[in-house]
């Protein structure tokens, strides 16, 4: 069994370099797919992060009335935090609300001065609340719509920015499965255009095979080297491919980021290296060596 | 050792083969004589499993060839050593490979392969051409390359199929009498040919085909065809 394999590894090698411009043609347009391939997963990282850091934006406030007392807002702060839909909930006390309203408008003279003229704190207590998913804040809002609540509620804010919310909430979902659909169409194509080239490389091969199967070659002695053929145009093209990206990844690094501040493509790029180099060795490994034994298969019916 | 019993063979409506019986010995020199179409390649075909017959039965040792599955003709083709008219050499290898590979494929160990493999070139007078590949090589030498290629596993028969079509008079003869030497040292050969002179010079058994029918079986034989 070891000298079988070390024979169709030997073929494997040899057939590969002995067929310079069909393997060199190969791993090219296995580049291109691994590239796409490649192209697909930092998309869905860029989009990942987009997406986290428009949710993170989106948020409902529910202002307390005056007569509210502390720890009836902390109570329900307590309980809104146990519901399911509810990532986060911030209790932004009056005191607290108003020294958030100062800083904000520190460098205006005229909300300085109307502030030390009023004698009150004009600002309510609020709680912050944010989703886990943008379409549940209607659930989180019906929760709080109770009359046992209401004497304490003045408002919430959501009913204002309802449409918004939902529109964003929609947008965001859309882009998710669009997305989806879009990596599975392109994959789908890259997988296809490799299959077709690494098939015509085969065919150009195929009264080879018939050779082989007529001087007594057992079908593995045959698919093997084919098998050891695509696995190194895999190999090849996902070093490649990543040498190709480098560089144009740290490119387009300031320019995502001037979109995305929370997204640092360089930093993703280079972290992820190895989990994407282990992605595309894989995807490239699978395609040239899957392909490979598809398209020898029928020519081995001699 | 081989054995046709009523076979027969068609492709479509046209006849090829008619219910035909004959068989081999071990040890054998046997020549398939016939015009072009009469039959002869199609019994090598049978006998290598290339083709399966419409009726009867192709019998190689206790093995009814017809009846192999794909899984187990490696094993029935390693015990035949093939020689095509058009060669059949593998292109990317060079003459050595071509030769090594009929004893890789058999499972044979390297270092009986680097001793055995520039014998047998060297005995078809190829020793000084091991490193060429198939389209560096003349004709007569491709043929050579084919038949140490098929000889060099030491099947139990070599069957040539229109060794001799694609060479001149000097190949000719070349060749034809490295498969009278490879038969006296004991292998079975079945020569297919359509070559009035080699048939009448060689004077082995001669089954004569005309229309996919055998019209004479005979020791010594001549070529009795127009």
């Amino acid at each position: 069994m070891a000298t079988t394999l070390a024979r169709i590894i030997k073929f494997g090698l040899q057939s590969f370099s002995r067929n310079g411009w069909l393997s060199i043609t190969t791993i090219a347009v296995l580049i291109l797919a691994l590239i796409v391939f490649n192209g697909l997963i930092i998309f869905s990282a860029i989009s990942r992060v987009a997406v986290t850091s428009i949710q993170d934006k989106i948020d409902i406030s529910v202002y307390f009335k005056d007569v509210a007392k502390e720890d009836e807002i902390l109570k329900l702060e307590r309980a809104m935090e146990s519901l399911v839909e509810v990532k986060s909930v911030e209790y932004i006390s009056q005191e607290k609300a108003l020294e958030i309203f100062k800083n904000d408008h520190k460098d205006d003279p005229t909300v300085s001065q109307a502030l030390a003229e009023l004698q009150a704190n004009p600002l309510l207590a609020a709680l912050n609340v944010k989703a886990n998913d943008p379409g549940q804040y209607a659930n989180i809002v019906e929760y709080l719509d109770n009359e046992n609540l209401a004497s304490i509620i003045e408002k919430v804010s959501y009913t204002e920015n309802r449409l918004a919310i939902d529109r964003l909430a929609r947008l965001i979902d859309t882009f998710q499965n669009s997305g989806l659909v879009a990596t599975m169409f392109l994959a789908l194509i890259a997988a296809l255009v490799t299959f077709n080239s690494i098939r015509l490389a085969i065919y150009s091969n195929r009264e080879e095979i018939g050779i082989m199967r007529l001087v007594g070659s057992s079908n593995m002695y045959i698919n093997g080297p084919y098998l050891v053929n695509g696995i190194i145009y895999g190999a090849i093209a996902a070093v490649i491919s990543l040498m190709i990206a480098a560089p144009i990844v740290s490119l387009a690094s300031p320019y995502v980021g001037a979109f995305i501040p929370e997204m640092n493509l360089t930093n993703y790029f280079f972290g992820n290296l190895p989990i994407l180099f282990g992605y595309q060795l894989l995807f490239g490994i699978f395609l040239g060596g899957v392909s490979s034994t598809i398209a020898v298969r029928r020519y081995l019916k001699v | 050792m081989i054995a046709f019993h009523g076979v027969t063979k068609k492709y479509g409506n046209s006849m090829i083969l008619d219910d035909i019986s004959f068989k081999v010995a071990p040890g054998e020199f046997v020549s398939l004589v016939g015009k072009s179409g009469a039959g002869k390649s199609t019994i090598v075909k049978l006998l290598i499993a290339e083709e399966k017959p419409n009726q009867g039965r192709v019998l190689f040792g206790s093995a009814e060839v017809n009846k192999l599955s794909m899984r187990e003709l490696p094993d029935l083709r390693r015990k035949i050593g093939i020689v095509f008219q058009d060669f059949k050499l593998l292109p990317t290898r060079t003459a050595y490979e071509n030769v090594a590979f009929a004893m890789e494929v058999n499972g044979c160990p390297e270092h009986e392969i680097e001793e055995l493999v520039p014998q047998v070139l060297d005995m078809v007078g190829l020793k000084d051409k091991q490193h060429s590949f198939p389209h560096e090589l003349s004709g007569g030498m491709k043929q050579r390359v084919a038949i140490a290629r098929a000889m060099v596993h030491r099947p139990d028969v070599i069957i040539a199929d229109e060794p001799t079509g694609n060479l001149d008079p000097h190949n000719t003869w070349e060749i034809v009498n490295l498969l009278l030497k490879i038969n006296e040292l004991g292998t079975t050969v079945v020569l297919a040919t359509h070559s009035k002179e080699i048939i009448n010079k060689i004077r082995r058994r001669v089954i004569t085909l005309d229309n996919g029918k055998i019209i004479k079986d005979e020791e010594g034989g001549r070529y009795i065809l127009d």
